[in-house]
């Protein structure tokens, strides 16, 4: 008996074709509604952050938890291997739960929902997953996140998301990181990023950010703080 | 290089289907369009690490209709623009897919 169809199937002479039409990530994708099922349950907005290595994933968050005091924040770290960037959130003194995957060059669903064992969800109002530095990978796996957020660091090129289409198509923000070396980057044309964005048919807000200098700062808690009023909305309302 | 776990998951949505009692699997066909973020070549690679079953693998077209001129044009990964007006808000009819579209099964008494 098929359980994904309901056919009946007894092949006893001769070979037998089974139509199935299930998705093949269908398993992680049950974990992933478990999971974001937990965050609705105690009204946290789960952000799942995804770059190519040293994009600035962490530095960023490294200057988000300062500058909004008003929320209560935890971070999942996803990463090969050690404990570094975990160690680095802890350090401004919010809570951080490492997950080192070995050769695994993404998250899946599972594994976040092993590292939330670790998260007490109900201190917390918004919760990071920094996903593996990873453009391909990570962008096939829902790992219960509400919004998904791709940053693009300026000495990374501005053909990144025709390159990388079904990452950036994914995003629901993206952030163009490192804006402090814009001037000896002038190969880099903001203009451009955005322009292969659309022609992907991403209409993701973009935000230019410097973790370092603070610009574009103010605008991206803006966006955080919009996604968390909203989520509260939606709690709200069903 | 997902490919591996995508392998794992197709295998036992396979086994889930032909059951735990079933008889063994023959062949398995997928459906994976060019914005499932699944590379073919890899994932046929792969697969014969895990099962000796044939992998059957279907391409699935990338397709978009625009939502200003209402016009359906076969498109490629990096470009979605509708191909008669030019206009980037276009919604995507097909080319995400990563299914399992059916599995054959060998015959019992061939295993008896």
């Amino acid at each position: 008996m098929c359980e994904s169809c309901g056919c009946s199937i007894t092949p006893r002479t001769g070979p037998a074709e089974v139509a199935v039409l299930t998705r093949l990530l269908a398993d992680n994708d049950v974990t992933a509604a478990h999971n974001r099922a937990h965050f609705d349950d105690w009204g946290v907005l789960a952000v799942n952050l995804m770059s190519a290595p040293g994009a600035g994933k962490t530095a960023l968050l490294e200057a988000t938890i300062p500058a909004l005091r008003d929320c209560r924040i935890g971070v999942i770290e996803g990463d090969l291997e050690t404990e570094n960037d975990a160690a680095r959130i802890r350090a401004h003194g919010v809570p951080a739960v490492q997950i080192t995957t070995g050769t695994a060059c993404h998250l899946d669903a599972a594994m976040v929902h092993e590292a939330l064992h670790e998260m007490d969800l109900r201190a917390l109002d918004l919760l990071f997953v920094e996903n593996v530095g990873n453009l391909v990978c990570p962008a096939a796996f829902d790992l219960g996140q509400h919004r998904n957020v791709v940053l693009l660091s300026m000495t990374e090129g501005d053909d990144k998301p025709a390159k990388y289409p079904v990452m950036f198509r994914a995003a629901d923000l993206v952030l163009i990181t490192k804006t402090d070396l814009a001037p000896m980057l002038d190969d880099f044309s903001v203009e451009r990023a955005s322009a292969a964005l659309r022609r992907i048919g991403s209409e993701a807000p973009v935000i230019n950010i410097s973790a370092r200098r603070g610009e574009g700062i103010e605008r991206w808690l803006a966006w955080l703080r919009a996604e968390r009023a909203a989520r509260h909305a939606a709690a709200a309302a069903g | 290089m997902h490919e591996l776990s995508v392998c794992r998951a197709l295998l036992r949505e396979a086994m889930r289907a032909a059951g735990a009692e079933g008889p063994p699997l023959r062949s398995v066909t997928v459906r994976i369009g060019p914005l499932s973020g699944v590379d073919a070549g890899l994932l046929a690679r792969a697969w014969p690490t895990l099962s000796a079953a044939d992998l059957l693998i279907e391409a699935a077209p990338l397709r978009v209709s625009c939502e200003a001129c209402g016009t359906e044009s076969a498109v490629t990964p990096q470009d979605l623009t509708c191909r008669a007006c030019g206009d980037w808000r276009t919604r995507l009819l097909g080319g995400d897919e990563l299914l399992l579209v059916r599995i054959g099964l060998e015959a019992e008494d061939a295993h008896v």
